[in-house]
């Protein structure tokens, strides 16, 4: 379904985010990718969705490679994928209702009320049929992904990918999304992507972990593999260790130094 | 200061004079591109003529108040001044003259245009520049929909559809407004106020003149309007220097082509 | 706002819109101007225009009866080429005058046309023969002081 190899990628030339990716993910399954603030894994999770292409090395998606494509086969590679950001990015001038209907109403001609059942259906499957009239402005965040979610599997798509679906959510939507997530993967039969830094959780709902560190693959395995890793780095994050080989300190000279202690 | 560190300290300042020339020359480039796509990719914005119709209710009939209530009240100080200084040279019937002519040529347009760039042309920056910041432009691409074609051009379109329509709206009641202070306040007679603009103000070189201006404002402000809030940088701050940016440089480029078009359209003439 | 409330006051928009535009053509404008009829075009010669332009009103009795459509200079004879389109429904006899004249003491100038006496009339291509060139404010005035000078001279005699 998706296969990365050899991938480098730099929003400038001077500074490369990525250096020599390696991954690959099956049909059906539920994968997360993992790592630091700026470890980029959000970069690797636009590539994947042919938002910006990679320096070197070859992203394959859905079975073509996203480097040749003209504008119209991009857009028929997205029709087959969902996409759900981290605050849901819903358009604040439409209500719910239009949100979630917003992509069946641009790709198929479907007649109304055949769009009025699929949204219905979509908005039960997240919990949220009854919202239908609100606006985005009067939803709670977790709702607001919610919606978002039901957004991006409008078009049942084939593979569904999620930039940081954890952040900033009381326990109760927290544990919502999850379940979504999972239940949502198999009931469509399709493969997502998880990128994020919530690891007792999300290691709690995937099948497969990635795992990032300075623009490369340093970890991988079932969730198991990566909850018993000697890797100091994969211990320190999946720990929460204070300590270790992501330092507590940031550089900087020596502290007695500083105090202008080691004087005299 | 040595001569050396002087010479360093310009050459500094130069550097960063030609740096801020280039950009600029560059980022016009860029604009002018995205003008063409923009314009290229209207199919959706005219097929779907209910998008552009929610634009011109945005930019036009929301600024509808404030153009006309302005229009009235410079026709109204057109008046009051002109007749001043009229009346000192006994042409004080010429006032419809006057005010026709200001309006009509010059105020009417640039008037309702720096008035359309900051009420309609903030916002319009301002509303691309925050779908921009809360990724719902990214999400639209995600879904593979063009936000140029479904949001950029019905906005585009939409302001340059009711620019000329605000413009000749101001016009026409500033020119209601001088007869309100010219004929019934200060008492110049109805019939010479109107008989002597009729035979002073012609369609095709003023009132035609005045719409190509409007129809060349509108699109200048819209095109800078939109193109500085799809470039905004995605912040707070991105969005509110982009709303600045876009007030400023409409209002410089209105001047600026109103000179140009007035230089072009109503001086000379064929010469004698 | 729904729609339909969209809808509306767009409509409503634009209909004044057009409306402003409809009385800024009508009452505030020169519409006639605009109606170009048929015209035939008539050239004239003068020695000098004075201040007369492209597009100046030509004027029989007062009234505007067509416009001045070129002027030219002719190297040869050194005279000023007026071409003129004259309204089609105006007939004017072929030995009629035409002056430049100004409008009020310091306006603008245009053509009076006189019509003459002659049976036969002016038809497209023709060319009216007598013509009299605009007052030059300046030889006015020092044919004034010339006058002036005279008399004086006289009266010492």
């Amino acid at each position: 379904m998706v296969q990365i190899q050899n991938v480098a990628f730099g929003y400038d030339a001077a500074r490369p985010v990525l250096r020599d990716v390696n991954l690959s993910i099956d049909r059906g399954s539920v994968v997360g990718i993992m790592g630091q603030s700026g470890c980029g894994k959000t970069t690797l999770l636009r590539i994947i969705a042919a938002q910006y292409l990679p320096g070197s090395g070859t992203a394959r998606v859905l079975g073509t490679a996203t480097s040749g494509l003209d504008r119209d086969a991009l857009y028929r590679m997205r029709r087959r994928m969902g996409m759900l950001f981290q605050f849901g990015a819903l358009f604040t001038d439409m209500s719910v209702y239009e949100n979630v209907a917003f992509p069946l109403r641009e790709h198929t001609a479907l007649p109304e009320d055949l769009i009025h059942d699929l949204v219905m259906l979509k908005l039960e499957a997240v919990g949220l049929r009854g919202a239908a009239q609100l606006m985005p402005a009067e939803l709670s965040g977790g709702m607001a992904r919610r919606v978002a979610l039901a957004r991006s599997i409008a078009l049942d798509p084939r593979l569904i990918l999620y930039d940081e679906p954890f952040t900033g959510l009381d326990p109760i939507s927290f544990g919502v999304i999850v379940r979504l997530i999972r239940e949502l993967n198999d009931s469509l039969g399709a493969t997502s992507i998880i990128v994020t830094h919530d690891v007792q959780e999300a290691l709690g709902v995937v099948d497969y972990v990635y795992f990032m560190a300075a623009g490369r693959v340093i970890a991988e395995g079932t969730p198991d593999e990566i909850r018993a890793s000697r890797e100091p780095f994969v211990r320190q994050f999946v720990n929460g260790e204070l300590d270790g080989p992501v330092p507590f300190h940031y550089p900087a000279p020596d502290y007695a130094a500083e105090l202008e202690l080691a004087e005299g | 200061m040595s001569l050396a560190q002087i010479r360093e300290h310009a050459r500094g300042r130069l550097e960063r004079l030609g740096n801020a020339v280039t950009s600029h020359v560059w980022r016009l480039g860029f604009a002018s591109r995205f003008l063409f796509y923009t314009v290229l990719h209207s199919g959706t914005a005219l097929r779907r003529f209910r998008l552009t119709v929610a634009e011109i209710y945005f930019a036009g009939v929301l600024s509808l108040i404030i153009i006309m209530v302005s229009g009235l009240f410079v026709g109204m100080v057109l008046a009051l001044q002109g007749y001043d200084t009229l009346q000192r040279f006994g042409a004080s019937e010429s006032l419809g003259v006057l005010v026709a002519l200001s309006l009509v040529r010059e105020l009417g347009p640039v008037v309702a245009g720096l008035l359309f760039a900051s009420r309609a042309g903030s916002a319009i920056t301002a509303e691309i520049g925050l779908m921009k910041a809360t990724e719902q432009i990214s999400a639209m691409e995600m879904m593979a929909v063009d936000p140029i074609a479904r949001v950029v051009a019905p906005r585009f379109w939409g302001g340059v559809i009711s620019m000329p329509l605000l413009a000749a709206l101001f016009s026409a009641l500033g020119i209601f407004g001088g007869y309100l202070v010219g004929v019934q306040l200060i008492g110049v007679d109805a019939g010479a106020f109107w008989s002597q603009m009729q035979a002073a103000v012609d369609l095709r070189n003023d009132i035609l003149n005045g719409v190509i201006k409007s129809v060349v404002f509108g699109v200048a402000v819209t095109w800078i309007a939109v193109f500085e809030g799809y470039d905004a940088a995605p912040t707070a701050e991105g969005v509110s220097r982009a709303t600045t940016r876009t007030v400023v440089t409409s209002s410089l480029a209105i001047l600026a082509l109103d000179f140009v078009l007035t230089a072009l359209m109503f001086t000379g003439g064929k010469p004698a | 706002m729904n729609r339909a409330t969209i809808d509306l006051w767009v409509g409503i928009f634009v209909v004044i819109g057009i409306g402003a535009l409809l009385f800024l053509a009508l009452k505030v404008g020169n519409l006639a101007t605009f109606a170009a009829g048929e015209t035939y075009n008539v050239q004239a010669r003068f020695v000098n225009i004075g201040s007369l332009k492209v597009r100046a009103p030509i004027k029989s009795a007062g009234v505007v009866v067509g416009r001045v459509a070129d002027i030219r200079f002719d190297n040869e004879t050194y005279e000023a080429l007026v071409s003129m389109n004259l309204d089609q429904h105006y007939q004017f006899p072929r030995d009629s005058t035409a002056k430049i004249l100004t409008s009020g003491i310091l306006g603008e100038q245009y053509i009076g046309l006189e019509a003459g006496g002659d049976g036969v009339m002016l038809k497209n291509g023709d060319r009216v023969r007598l013509t009299q060139s605009a007052v030059v404010l300046e030889n006015l005035i020092s044919q004034f002081l010339f006058n002036k000078a005279a008399e004086g001279k006289d009266e010492k005699k």
